[in-house]
């Protein structure tokens, strides 16, 4: 079955869609997503969809909860590389992801993750490990 | 004695050009500046060349007869190309007119019997009359034409996306936003983010006149979009009038980041950007 990588980088969880999601996929990712947050206690989740062309509004509201979730679960989200078509859809749609941060490209999200998120170093990883 | 219109039209073919040509040229509406004496005469020539040539006794009472449609062709190339070349609707007119004008008095000649004279030229003052409703048609057609091209190149001239600075741009807006030209707008302005990796997009509405609440929206859907990929976007130049209207009409800009004009949307640009702008000190030189 496919599946849609995560990847783990430093306080901050990678997840790059090379594919167009179908909706099982999307919740599967949705998933993964947010019990990986939890696992590895990141504090912020970069979504890239720069080969996302197509995009219905059950995939916006996937974004969306996927925002709400790590919210909850101290990770900020950051959706980068949107395509033109894709923004003008989800505007059109009434989609426009409140709560979620975007940015141009990866490079930008990651700034933008560092700015926003302050890592304090004392709060390790294993104490969120613990509250499992 | 019975007078044949065809037939006789037809042996006068030479006659009813020179006829014709002079009814145009004494015209005072001729339009030589436009289209010079030699093109003019080509045009009719071949033009009467059409209707002679195809005119019989069955199809006189009927304009829409295939038989026509070479005249047809004929004449709606020209009345397209003087649509183009900004000839007057009446100057239009008046060339097919005066044909008919060359028509009838050849017609006269060929008959002395007044009420065989009247049937005839009624035909073909009928027949005439429906060509020159279609040159008028097809003149309206092309006149539309230019309108349309013309609507179509000042959606795209009206919609330049301007690169102010590194990473900044902007958008001058002027005329109404209806959804169509928004749409426009908003394609332009999303791929000139790509394209030029700016992060902050400034949409100056100084020349927008009016801002009612479906412009609002529009303008709220170009700044939802600009935000999805990840850029910010300040709307600038709202003008007193406009501050008004807006607040009357319980428009919530509130999520907008407004300035009144480009300039201070500039600023606060440079300012998000940590960019700052100062007056170089000049360097005196001293004089030792």
């Amino acid at each position: 079955m496919e599946r849609i990588p995560i990847l783990k980088m430093g306080w901050f969880l990678l997840v790059t869609i090379q594919i167009d999601l179908y909706d099982r996929l999307a919740l599967d990712l949705e998933a993964d997503l947010v019990k990986m947050v939890q696992k590895t206690g990141a504090k912020g989740v970069l979504i890239d969809i720069s080969a996302v062309s197509i995009v219905d509004s059950f995939m916006g509201r996937i974004l969306g909860n996927i925002a709400g979730m790590s919210k909850l679960l101290e990770a900020e989200t950051v959706v980068v590389g949107m395509q033109p078509a894709v923004a003008i859809t989800l505007v059109e749609l009434g989609l426009p992801l409140k709560g979620v941060f975007t940015a141009l490209n990866v490079e930008k999200g990651m700034e933008l993750l560092n700015s926003i998120i302050v890592i304090d170093h004392d709060n390790s990883e294993d104490d969120d490990i613990d509250t499992d | 004695m019975s007078v044949n219109i065809t037939q006789s039209l037809k042996n006068k073919k030479a006659e009813i050009l020179e006829l014709w040509m002079k009814n145009q040229l004494t015209d005072v509406g001729l339009r030589d500046d436009l289209i010079s004496n030699e093109d003019l005469r080509t045009q009719s020539a071949e033009l009467i060349g059409a209707l002679v040539n195809n005119l019989n006794d069955q199809n006189i009472n009927n304009a829409e007869s295939a038989d026509f449609d070479q005249l047809i062709e004929i004449l709606g190339g020209i009345s397209i190309s003087r649509a183009r070349r900004g000839f007057s609707p009446r100057e239009t007119g008046n060339f097919l007119l005066s044909l008919k004008e060359a028509l009838l008095e050849i017609l006269k000649k060929e008959s002395n019997d007044i009420n065989e004279l009247f049937e005839a030229s009624l035909k073909l003052s009928r027949l005439m009359d429906s060509f020159t409703i279609i040159t008028f048609e097809t003149f309206i057609k092309g006149r539309e034409e230019v309108i349309l091209r013309q609507t179509d190149e000042i959606t795209d001239i009206s919609t330049p996306v301007i690169k102010v600075w590194d990473g900044i741009l902007a958008l001058p807006i002027i005329g109404t936003l209806d959804s169509a030209r928004t749409q426009v707008v908003m394609e332009n302005l999303l791929q000139a983010i790509v394209d030029t990796e700016s992060s902050i997009a400034i949409l100056d509405i100084s020349g927008v006149p009016t801002v009612d609440s479906l412009v609002a929206q529009h303008l709220l859907k170009a700044v939802s979009a600009t935000r999805l990929m990840g850029a910010d976007c300040i709307i600038s130049g709202i003008r007193p009038e406009i501050a008004q209207t807006i607040v009357h009409l319980g428009i919530d800009l509130s999520q907008i980041i407004t300035k009144a004009s480009l300039a201070s949307a500039l600023q606060y640009a440079f300012k998000s950007l940590k960019l700052e702008v100062r007056k170089a000190v000049q360097n005196k030189l001293v004089i030792q």
